[in-house]
């Protein structure tokens, strides 16, 4: 019954996003300025959707929850003996649960949007609210005809199948949803880009309406990739935390094309410029993450998230997008030339360094892109390659080190027109500094050059964050320059974790038995034993490992061989030992046979990563300043709202006295 | 501001404008052509036309010896079939390799993570066309053959030299190919 009422739910979002995309456009049949009859049903059907596509996908949580076998999607992806925390995760740990994720969190956004927005004119709202019911029904006539999350099976399974123990972990928890809010909070602001086109009303004042659904998009995108790097990390076993995967690369695209909307809106919020390259971003951004969901769920491309493949999804997907994409570049074409470039300004400029950096954003995209689809081209031609860090780490880093040169340097120049040569002194110190730690890495021994030119960038970059604080008043910088500065910060921070990392890692892989030692990076790892344990769902070999640096107190360590029995999979459980300087990260591996002292030997692999933890810190704090620069736009927005209601209250008061002053006067 | 600055500056060219949707029609095609192509998921071994790996393993089960490369350097080809008793498409193939054992192929298995007791279980239910059975416990010949699953067959020439992979079940139709490489590595 709960799993019918949100099939049921799902068909009346569906006839409702019809209802939206039908009134919206009907409205803008109307001549402007004229209120258009049809539009009254818009937005009533974006927010009455929003609460369906919810309701639908909490049915779906409580049949997970009380593992109701007899649903098909439960059977098979989760079991009655699992923690129930994995229970509720095993919802979205699946291609249709995780489909009816993204569309409740599309219908979501959509509501809000309709509810909340009132400053666009009618006309660019309801265009806009047409093109986000046309990307919802998509979605629904998806998951109703070719991904049914409630199918049910005719006779009930006794057991379930079980969820692919590597999706068992916290980390899955929180990592897909994440970004899954990312992605949809670009469809808001493709759908804005694209009702802003359609009415010609690419203004500041669209700009600033669309902002925050770019900065709320990119906040959470960047959490979400964070957390899903670090998920890699410790549960993979592999000891990397980025691999170049094409779901990777899948979330890594749409940030980018994110990152640069973010900054293109602000220049075209604050001096209407980049008319054209914001709405195209905000076409780009958003195609970026169908995309991504389409090369993941089609089966195209192999990558260890694949979820289950079936060519009639990708066909379906492969519609929706060449609809979607398709269409809006269709109209991006036809209406670009009809909308002016806006302002100019000077090559030594902020909005100069903001354009820069977004091609370099964009060049960066274009390589990310290309090694993700290489393969996919190849392979038309019957050769299979797989693209990897030989290819992306040197030619990303070609367009990524000028980035980083001028994003230290863009935020100290004027807006419009400025001269280098104010902000000489800032460039030489930030020079110094950089070419002071290579020479103390190029000092300290032979590294890559990549890691070496990584730190000297953070380094420069780190200190470039904070100087457009310089000679201000602290207490009146407003919150979104601190989120600005916080987040470049941030980057500084990331880039310096990951070149720390790639410069000083330390690796070790021996077959120890018990009683042995190992050195690495200054610590001491000594094998204790290696005992079977089990767990709810798994039996496991564990090793117990002390480590201990220059003599300290020993801290046990304790990595697992996993094998999970429903469904069976082995996995290896990382053991991390954080210290402020870095992670000391133990894998234990098979049994090696029996080594000369007649003892079983096993497979023991150590990394000492310094600073390696600093990748993720980067990543929160880039996120922290996006949230803080969120609060400074909401507080300004909400300042203003009130004082231009105070405003019109003032006008009424002195109105409604004006008026009864005339109307006392006779009396008297 | 002067007016200069404010003048509108010429619309951006018209054909930059649709080479967004040019690129994306070329891509769409390609994934158009690719969901047509039927996907192979296999693993194919790089030691075709390569020796065995060196290597000698303990008997599976107490019926048949244990198997060593020594084994495959007597001249004559042979059937190296990699398999599991808890694999159920090995029990699909069990047929056709007694059928190929029938026509005076010499088959020699190696049991993947496998427990004597279930192997001789496996073997008095679908049959024993083995004429040796290595135990390989922890995969290491199997990932050393380039074979990343099971079932598999490997058609070894009489120098030891690996000359075929053949993945997944053998279905009676893939038998007369089994024949025919054997013939050729003959």
């Amino acid at each position: 019954m709960i799993a019918e009422i949100g099939h049921a739910a799902l068909w009346l979002a569906a006839a409702l996003a019809i209802l939206q995309m039908v009134s919206g456009a009907l409205a803008l049949r109307e001549a402007e300025g004229a209120p258009s009859p049809y539009a009254l049903y818009a937005r009533p059907a974006a927010v009455v959707q929003a609460f369906l596509a919810v309701l639908a996908f909490g049915t779906l949580l409580y049949s997970f929850a009380v593992t109701d076998l007899s649903v098909k999607l439960v059977a098979t992806n989760s079991h009655s003996m699992k923690p129930f925390l994995y229970k509720l995760t095993g919802t979205w740990g699946n291609h249709e649960g995780s489909m009816l994720l993204w569309v409740a969190v599309l219908a979501l956004s959509g509501g809000l949007l309709a509810f909340a927005e009132r400053r666009l004119p009618e006309r660019t709202m309801s265009a806009t609210l047409a093109v986000q019911g046309f990307v919802a029904m998509g979605f629904y006539v998806f998951l109703l005809f070719s991904s049914n999350p409630f199918e049910r099976l005719p006779v009930p399974a006794l057991e379930g199948v079980g969820l692919n123990p590597l999706l068992q972990d916290i980390g899955l928890a929180v990592h897909p949803p994440t970004l899954y809010v990312g992605y949809v909070g670009l469809s808001v602001a493709f759908s804005l880009a694209m009702g802003a086109l359609i009415t010609k009303a690419v203004n500041p004042n669209f700009a600033k309406v669309m902002r925050p659904w770019v900065l709320g998009a990119w906040v959470f995108l960047t959490f979400g990739i964070t957390a899903g790097s670090y998920w890699a990390y410790y549960e993979l076993g592999w000891g990397g935390w980025w691999f170049w995967d094409p779901v990777e690369n899948a979330s890594l695209m749409p940030w980018l094309a994110a990152t640069a909307l973010l900054h293109s809106v602000s220049v075209l919020a604050a001096c209407d410029a980049l008319r054209t390259w914001t709405i195209m971003l905000g076409v780009v951004a958003f195609s970026m993450s169908m995309l991504g969901t389409f090369l993941v769920r089609s089966g195209v491309l192999t990558s260890v998230h694949a979820f289950a493949v079936d060519p009639e999804r990708g066909t379906l997907l492969l519609i929706l997008l060449a609809l979607y994409i398709g269409g809006s570049l269709t109209i991006f074409a036809l209406r670009a030339s009809s909308i002016a470039e806006g302002k100019r300004f000077t090559a030594t400029s902020r909005e100069g360094a903001l354009v820069f950096n977004n091609v370099m954003l964009c060049a960066i995209l274009a390589i990310v892109l290309l090694g993700t689809l290489y393969p996919l081209l190849t392979e038309a031609f019957d050769v299979r390659v797989s693209v990897g860090p030989p290819y992306f780490n040197p030619v990303g880093a070609i367009f990524a080190i000028p980035m980083f040169v001028v994003m230290a340097v863009g935020p100290l120049l004027r807006w419009k027109d400025d001269k280098v040569a104010r902000v000489q002194p800032e460039l030489a110190v930030l020079a110094a500094v950089a070419l002071l730690v290579i020479a103390l890495v190029v000092f300290l021994g032979d590294y890559p050059l990549l890691p070496i030119l990584g730190l000297a960038l953070a380094s420069a970059l780190a200190l470039a964050a904070f100087l457009p604080l310089r000679g201000r008043k602290l207490t009146r910088v407003p919150t979104a320059t601190w989120g600005m500065v916080v987040a470049h910060f941030g980057v500084a921070v990331a880039l310096f974790g990951m070149a720390s990392e790639g410069a000083f890692t330390e690796e070790r892989l021996a077959a120890v038995s018990p009683g042995g030692a190992e050195e690495i990076g200054g610590w001491t790892v000594q094998l204790e034993s290696v005992d079977p344990v089990s767990g709810p769902n798994w039996t496991a070999i564990e090793a117990r490992i002390s480590a201990s640096r220059s003599g300290s107190e020993p801290v046990i360590l304790a990595p697992q061989a996993r094998n999970f029995w429903s469904p069976p999979q082995a996995t290896s459980e990382s053991a991390l030992l954080t210290r402020w300087d870095g992670q000391l990260y133990a894998v234990i591996g098979d049994g090696a046979g029996i080594g000369p002292d007649g003892q079983q030997r096993w497979q023991l692999r150590v990394w000492w990563k310094p600073f390696v933890t600093f990748i993720w810190y980067g990543g929160v704090l880039v996120a922290m300043g996006g949230i803080l620069s969120f609060i400074g736009r909401l507080q300004v927005d909400l300042r203003r709202r009130k004082a231009a209601r105070l405003g019109a209250e003032r006008r009424m008061d002195q109105a409604a006295l004006a008026l009864s002053r005339t109307a006392t006067e006779p009396a008297e | 501001m002067s007016g200069s600055e404010t003048a509108a500056p010429p619309p951006i060219r018209r054909i930059w404008v649709w080479a967004p949707l040019v690129l994306f029609a070329a891509f769409g095609a390609l994934a158009a052509f690719m969901l047509t192509q039927p996907k192979d998921e296999f693993v194919h071994s790089q030691m075709i036309g390569k020796p065995l790996p060196e290597f000698a393993l303990r008997a599976a089960s107490d019926s048949r010896p244990g198997v060593s490369i020594d084994h495959f350097r007597d001249g004559t080809p042979k059937l190296l079939n990699v398999w599991a008793s808890w694999c159920l498409p090995c029990i699909a193939e069990a047929p056709q390799l007694e059928e190929l054992r029938a026509s005076g192929v010499e088959i020699v298995g190696i049991a993947i993570r496998d427990r004597p007791q279930d192997v001789a279980n496996f073997l008095s239910r679908y049959g024993n066309p083995y004429s040796r059975i290595g135990a390989d416990d922890l995969s290491a010949v199997q990932l050393e053959l380039g074979s990343s699953g099971v079932p598999e067959t490997f058609v070894i020439d009489g120098n030891g030299i690996i000359r075929h992979q053949h993945i997944g079940d053998i279905r009676a139709s893939d038998v007369p190919t089994l024949l025919e490489k054997l013939a050729e590595a003959r």
